[in-house]
């Protein structure tokens, strides 16, 4: 346990907040800002910030860790010993657009597999990675929680249900032709915990 | 507020619903709007505006009504008449439901759901009374229907020891998947000594193939805010969490305005409900790790950390967030307190089993005709969960077995169909209720390859602390592998059980433990068709690729000498 057991706010370091924003100025930066001083500067939130920080910048960069590390005086091997224990935070940015395959128990005994390496063979990609031009992400998940539609597919946020390989082929060949989202389009996305406030 | 402002603010809300002939629910969840729920709710918008009934019609988003894979669903509720359900609905059905149902009271036959199927008349809500009943971000609604009332009168009549004793008599377990008494449980924070308890809520629903928990967050949340605040009161608590999986963020943002929306009106937060208690609740988003669900690794988890497990004990009762007493319970478990609260302890106890009491949520999927979210009483049978309730196998295929409890679960065959579902008879049969997922296969499902499915799924979610998972769940999952490759010969049987063995009684935590039960279940009901891939080089379910063939036998090596648990430093060499 050690640093990590006191659940009182602790004092804010000299050197975060009070106005002092990331040197790059990155508006991005102040979305962290806000949650971690919504936590009190609490070690204990860790997790909380990371999410905040994957919305905000889509991955977790190493200067994003140290930032982190840095306002929660956490050692940086602690906050990368967490961010990559938990399977939600990727250190690799993600394509532009992404395909997530749901590989739970329903989704499987309904052949998702099929699903996963059809898709693996039309865009020569392993299931969790992204497409050489940077295309496209794809992943498999543990059960997306919509068993009732499998197989489940999730594309770019929206869960398309009960997919055959061939319509899941055509679907994802549709979405790389579509609308590319530009990088503008990325930042203005406000996270959840922002939006909710 | 105190009790006469809540039963005005029922009233209230109750009178304007009334207000309206009629109310259409529109389910809004995850699997109606997957398939066209919006277009639906557009066109049920745009009917009602083009038949000017806009102060006779009330539309209201709701959470899941159930049968899933029969979306969009949508709920009518006239004046002085019966509920009818519509299932498959189209935008067009939409406008005509409105058109004839609504307008001219003529309903629209083709897409009725019958009250009476099965579906429905074999079930018993009492956690999911709510769901599909009420719009989940309205707590008038929920109000409406008695909501608060339970937290109300514990606060103002009971005693903290009268609530845990009465939760005891009930008789209601732990819904999370061990079965743990829950008012025993309560009681021990309740009796633990010290300044500061919590109370913590499980909502990290890891199983593959089940999501009663995300459909009860998403669908009624402020039931799990209640059933929290009393078990606060009980054990002494002031403060609770709520442990929220990463991929849903929909009941994440449900229940934190649920939170938002009781604190205003003092239903939680400091002296609410008009006494000196006081109970905040916090929301804590999970970051996709499976073992986060073990209790320990959730409140590693909670206070920022690696979500590894601690040896028990000390149990959270007695040491768990920040080394304070910590009461652990599912989300369904806190879902099932106010009703237990508000129609006494016999009346739950008087459901179910002798010692399986009350209604247990379960998810059906897989090969089954009705897939959804069902709510039954404990001691039902497979037979009518698969066959009445799910409407049996779709094209008439042979079932061939149900699984039950994911990956710390088994697979139960076609025997044992009659079977109630209890805690006792099911892990009689090498199975366990588990969280509440139900997998139907059929004969195109492969046992061996299921297995292997759970096991790459244990492996790559072992946590890593200890070794025997670590490192036995991969040799587990090799062996598998190995067999349906058809690389294997009977000696990797013997090894795949001893190795079984061994992982389940050498293991740090739940997740080790219970790793190789879809392996001994399916080598208990399902040997034939292990053999039948060793032997034969055969996969009756053609899913196996069975491409290769076992070296010649002067390479292999010769069996090992049998062992009860082998070593570990030789396992981590194999
Ligand atoms: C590997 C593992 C995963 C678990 N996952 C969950 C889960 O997702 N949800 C849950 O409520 N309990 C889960 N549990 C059980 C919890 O440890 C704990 O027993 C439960 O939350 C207690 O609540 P209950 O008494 O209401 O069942 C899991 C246990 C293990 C060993
Ligand atoms: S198994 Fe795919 S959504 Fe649950």
């Amino acid at each position: 346990m050690g640093v990590l057991t006191d659940p009182k706010p602790r004092v804010k370091p000299r050197n975060a907040a009070g106005g002092q924003a990331h040197p790059s100025g990155d508006p991005r930066f102040k979305l962290i800002d806000r949650t971690l001083k919504r936590f009190s500067y609490q070690q204990d939130a860790l997790i909380e910030v990371l999410h905040t920080a994957q919305e905000a910048f889509g991955f977790l960069e190493d200067d994003l860790l140290v930032y982190v590390a840095h306002q929660l005086k956490l050692p940086l091997s602690w906050v990368y010993g967490v961010a990559t224990f938990y399977h939600f935070f990727s250190l690799a940015p993600q394509g532009e657009h992404s395909c997530i395959i749901c590989m739970g128990t329903a989704c499987y005994v309904k052949r998702a597999a099929e699903i996963v390496s059809a898709l693996q063979a039309e865009f020569g990609v392993e299931a969790g990675n992204t497409t050489a031009d940077g295309k496209l992400s794809l992943n498999t998940a543990r059960c997306l929680g919509s068993c009732g539609l499998a197989p489940v597919l999730v594309m770019d946020g929206d869960v398309v249900a009960r997919q055959t390989p061939e319509e899941a082929l055509a679907r994802v060949r549709e979405l790389l032709l579509g609308a590319a989202r530009t990088p503008e389009a990325m930042s203005e996305l406000t996270p959840l915990s922002a939006t909710e406030a | 507020m105190n009790r006469a402002d809540l039963a005005a603010m029922a009233q209230r809300e109750q009178d304007r619903q009334d207000a309206f002939r009629c109310r259409v629910l529109c389910c809004a969840s995850t699997p109606c709007l997957s398939s066209g729920g919006t277009a639906v709710r557009e066109a049920i918008e745009k009917a009602i505006k083009d038949g000017d009934l806009d102060a006779d019609v009330q539309v209201v988003s709701t959470g899941c009504m159930g049968p899933c894979s029969r979306g969009p669903v949508v709920t009518l509720k006239m004046r002085g008449a019966e509920d009818v359900v519509y299932e498959q609905v189209t935008p067009e059905a939409a406008t005509r439901i409105i058109q004839e149902h609504v307008a001219k009271n003529e309903p629209v036959k083709e897409f009725v759901f019958p009250n009476d199927a099965p579906f429905f008349a074999k079930q018993h809500k009492v956690v999911l009374a709510n769901s599909g009943q009420i719009d989940p971000e309205s707590l008038e609604d929920y109000v409406a229907r008695g909501g608060y009332t339970a937290l109300a009168h514990v606060l103002r009549e009971m005693k903290p020891d009268e609530v845990c004793e009465s939760i005891t008599r009930s008789g209601l377990r732990g819904r999370g998947g061990a079965g743990y008494p829950t008012g025993i449980k309560w009681d021990l924070v309740r009796k633990s000594q010290s300044d500061k308890k919590y109370v913590v809520a499980n909502g990290d629903e890891g199983d593959p193939g089940a999501y009663m928990d995300r459909s009860l967050m998403e669908s009624d949340p402020h039931r799990i805010l209640e059933g929290m605040a009393i078990a606060g009161y009980a054990v002494g608590a002031e403060q609770g969490f709520i442990y929220v999986r990463g991929e849903y963020p929909v009941a994440a943002k449900r229940l934190e305005r649920a939170i938002r929306a009781a604190e205003r009106r003092g239903l939680l937060g400091s002296r609410m409900v008009d006494s000196q208690f006081n109970f905040r609740i916090d929301i804590r988003i999970g970051a996709g790790a499976f073992v986060c669900g073990e209790e320990t690794a959730l409140m590693a988890s909670i206070m920022g950390k690696r979500g590894q497990p601690v040896p028990r004990p000390p149990y959270p009762s007695q040491s768990g967030l920040w080394g304070k007493p910590t009461l652990i319970n599912n989300v369904e478990t806190f879902g099932s307190i106010a009703p237990i609260i508000l129609n006494k302890a016999e009346w739950f106890a008087a459901i179910g089993t002798d010692k399986s009491k009350g209604t247990k949520i379960f998810a059906l999927a897989g090969d089954v005709n009705t897939t959804g979210l069902i709510e039954v009483p404990m001691g039902i049978t497979l037979r009518e969960i698969v066959y009445d309730i799910g409407g049996g196998i779709p094209d008439d295929r042979a079932f061939k077995a149900v699984q039950t409890g994911g990956p710390s679960g088994g697979c139960i065959p076609a025997q044992y169909l009659d079977t109630p579902v209890d805690y006792e008879s099911l892990r009689a049969l090498g199975s366990i209720v588990g969280s509440g997922g139900l997998i139907i296969m059929d004969e195109r499902s492969c046992m061996v390859d299921v297995a292997k499915f759970f096991l790459d799924f244990c492996a790559d979610e072992s946590c890593g602390k200890c070794a025997p998972c670590r490192v036995g769940t991969v040799q587990i999952y090799k062996l598998l592998d190995k067999i349906t490759r058809g690389a294997a010969t009977l000696a990797d049987l013997e090894t795949l059980r001893e190795l079984c063995v061994m992982v389940q009684e050498t293991s740090l935590c739940g997740l080790g433990q219970n790793a190789p039960n879809p392996v001994v279940s399916t080598l208990r009901y399902f040997y034939d068709e292990y053999e039948a891939h060793i032997r034969k080089h055969k996969c009756a379910a053609g899913v196996c690729a069975l491409n290769e063939k076992p070296m010649s036998p002067a390479v292999v090596a010769p069996p090992r000498p049998k062992r009860k648990v082998a070593r570990l430093d030789e396992l981590e060499a194999v």
